[in-house]
């Protein structure tokens, strides 16, 4: 009996400790998602009871062009692949570098990583005087060079406006790769490398063939953090083209926002949030699936 | 055998390590300017943004363009939202996280592994998972255009990784603790506050960092639930201060320089922290 009663007595504390984190997790995130999951498939203005339409919603998300869903995918997979391809080759670059040990080694780590720290309204506020097409330092500077006839007006044209996003987005987060990688470089034991180097390797076999194979767990986190950032990029778009010119630069987050406030189906942006989530999920498991593989 | 290793660094091919440096003295630049362009426009006139001195240090400091971002420009108020909201946001997360945290690694049951694995869903979950039905209910009940309206969002959303982080830390703490202070006589709920929170002053710095960041610059929220200007945050604040000041440069490199520069000031003392929050937060995911 004592010892049943402390059972419940244990149950009841765990339940406590619990209790605070449980309520905001499930009222903010687990709650809504079922809820989302339940309206995307009602034709519903958020207001109303709204219909039940099945899967009438994901069957319109794809094939109705006037929604540019497949745009925003669209968008969102070419963000991806220039993070996953040009981003962190790259991230992986300076962190190999910086595990060299170069003069200064923690002012360059420093100074790469601090763009990381910037809100992505600010960076999108002085990527926009960048691009300005009057007064911008790009086209000034290409005024400068005598290359006027390659001056744009960068967020505005169909041609560069995407360019546009996708330069300042890999920019950005170029730092925070490197780091997560400089801290699997910097975790390869020096004994490693000696005996690597008496056996006559160069600095880039070292790299290629002992550093690069222990870091790839990380590689791994950051391709999935590089995929389904890409997925749920949201800040930069609506700061420098608010998904134009003609709609070209949209991306999910942006067209969910515009479901809500510009056309009233609430419905329908439920059903873009369930994509997102199971776009997440899908490509996280995916990458994780493509790594496992190779490993065997 | 460091040094070694050193040595046969410092003998590589001399023209490569010179291309390295110029590599690497580049990208700093790169990453340096943005700063220096955001903190010498926010202190031109037009004419010198426009025209007359594009990337130099200002002629004229015109300090004018702050009091008109902190006055018109209602910066001063955003930035005390930003400060209200992130603060209130990281108290409630980690002290919800580190509760959580104690009931999954400290105490036995028979779901801990479970539950854990249910919060670290927050990880993956984007969070615009959640912003219909969120702004649906809040709307409903009227509670847009509050704090309240960002903190609790924040919190949740900080939640995951919050656990994630404090786990690493708690399971460092030696077991036998836990187990002196049940045989003197100390409860559960007492262990965790007289043994367990002292010892976790170290993951409370690298759990706010990160939430810090997080909600500082988050804007997708506070885009959408908060339309009202008392209540803004500096990035919605930002935004509405170029589209008012178009033409006008000044005051908004005056805007994102308040913005920026309290968390680079902070990186310049504290970097080495923060960059192991970050690594905390992802190299144990």
């Amino acid at each position: 009996m004592n010892k049943k009663s402390a059972e419940i007595q244990k149950g009841i504390t765990i339940f406590f400790f619990l209790l605070p984190a449980l309520l905001l997790f499930i009222s903010i995130l687990i709650a809504p998602i079922a809820v989302s999951v339940y309206r995307s498939t009602y034709d519903w203005n958020g207001f109303s009871e709204g219909t039940f339409i099945g899967f009438d919603n994901y069957i319109e998300l794809f094939t109705n062009g006037s929604i540019k869903f497949m745009t925003g995918l669209k968008n969102s997979m070419i963000l991806a692949f220039f993070s996953v391809f040009v981003q962190l080759p790259f991230s992986l670059f300076l962190a190999l570098l910086l595990g060299r040990r170069p003069k200064k080694e923690r002012f360059f780590l420093s100074v790469f990583f601090m763009p990381v720290l910037i809100s992505t309204v600010v960076i999108g506020q002085l990527w926009l005087k960048i691009y300005n097409p009057d007064y911008g330092l790009l086209n000034r500077f290409l005024e400068a060079v005598n290359l006027g006839n390659w001056k744009h007006v960068w967020v505005g044209e169909v041609k560069t406006a995407l360019w546009s996003i996708i330069v300042p987005t890999i920019w950005q987060y170029i730092g925070y790769h490197m780091l997560l990688m400089y801290a699997g470089v910097k975790g390869v034991s020096t004994d490693l490398r000696e005996a690597a180097m008496l056996d006559g390797a160069s600095p880039w076999q070292i790299d290629k063939y002992i550093v690069i194979p222990i870091i790839k767990p990380i590689i791994r986190v950051s391709v999935i953090f590089a995929v389904t950032g890409s997925l749920k990029t949201y800040d930069l778009v609506r700061i420098l083209t608010e998904g134009g010119p003609f709609q070209t630069t949209e991306v999910p987050s942006t067209l969910l926002e515009n479901m809500l406030f510009l056309r009233n189906r609430y419905g329908m942006g439920s059903t873009i949030s369930v994509m997102l989530i199971l776009l997440c999920f899908a490509f996280a498991l995916a990458i994780t699936a493509i790594f496992r593989e190779r490993d065997e | 055998m460091e040094n070694n290793y050193q040595d046969a660094i410092k003998k590589s091919n001399p023209f490569a390590k010179t291309l390295m440096y110029i590599f690497l003295a580049f990208w700093a630049l790169v990453n340096l300017f943005p700063i220096y362009f955001m903190f010498t426009f926010s202190l031109k006139s037009n004419e010198e943004i426009f025209g007359a001195n594009i990337v130099g240090l200002p002629r004229e400091w015109l300090w004018s363009n702050y009091s008109r971002a902190m006055g018109t420009g209602n910066m001063g108020l955003y930035f005390v939202n930003s400060l209200l909201v992130t603060t209130l946001a990281i108290a409630i997360s980690l002290f919800a996280a580190m509760m959580a945290t104690y009931a999954i690694t400290r105490i036995r049951w028979k779901y801990s592994k479970l539950t854990n694995a249910f919060f670290m869903l927050g990880l993956t979950i984007p969070i615009q998972a959640s912003i219909v039905p969120v702004y649906v209910v809040l709307s409903k009940l009227h509670w847009l255009n509050k704090y309240s309206t960002l903190i609790v969002p924040y919190s949740a959303f900080a939640l995951s990784m919050s656990i994630l982080i404090c786990t690493g830390f708690m399971v460092e703490i030696p077991y036998a603790l836990d187990e002196a202070a049940r045989i003197d006589g100390c409860s559960l709920t007492g262990t965790f506050f007289r043994i367990i929170l002292p010892l976790m002053k170290p993951a409370v710095s690298t759990v706010g960092v990160y939430s810090y960041l997080q909600c500082w610059n988050e804007f997708m929220f506070a885009n959408v639930f908060i339309s009202d200007s008392a209540h803004r945050t500096l990035p919605v604040g930002i935004k509405a201060l170029s589209g008012a000041y178009t033409t006008d440069w000044g005051p908004i490199g005056a805007a994102l320089v308040i913005a920026t520069f309290p968390t680079l000031i902070f990186y310049v003392f504290l970097s080495r922290r923060i960059q192991e929050s970050f690594i905390a937060g992802a190299v144990k995911g």
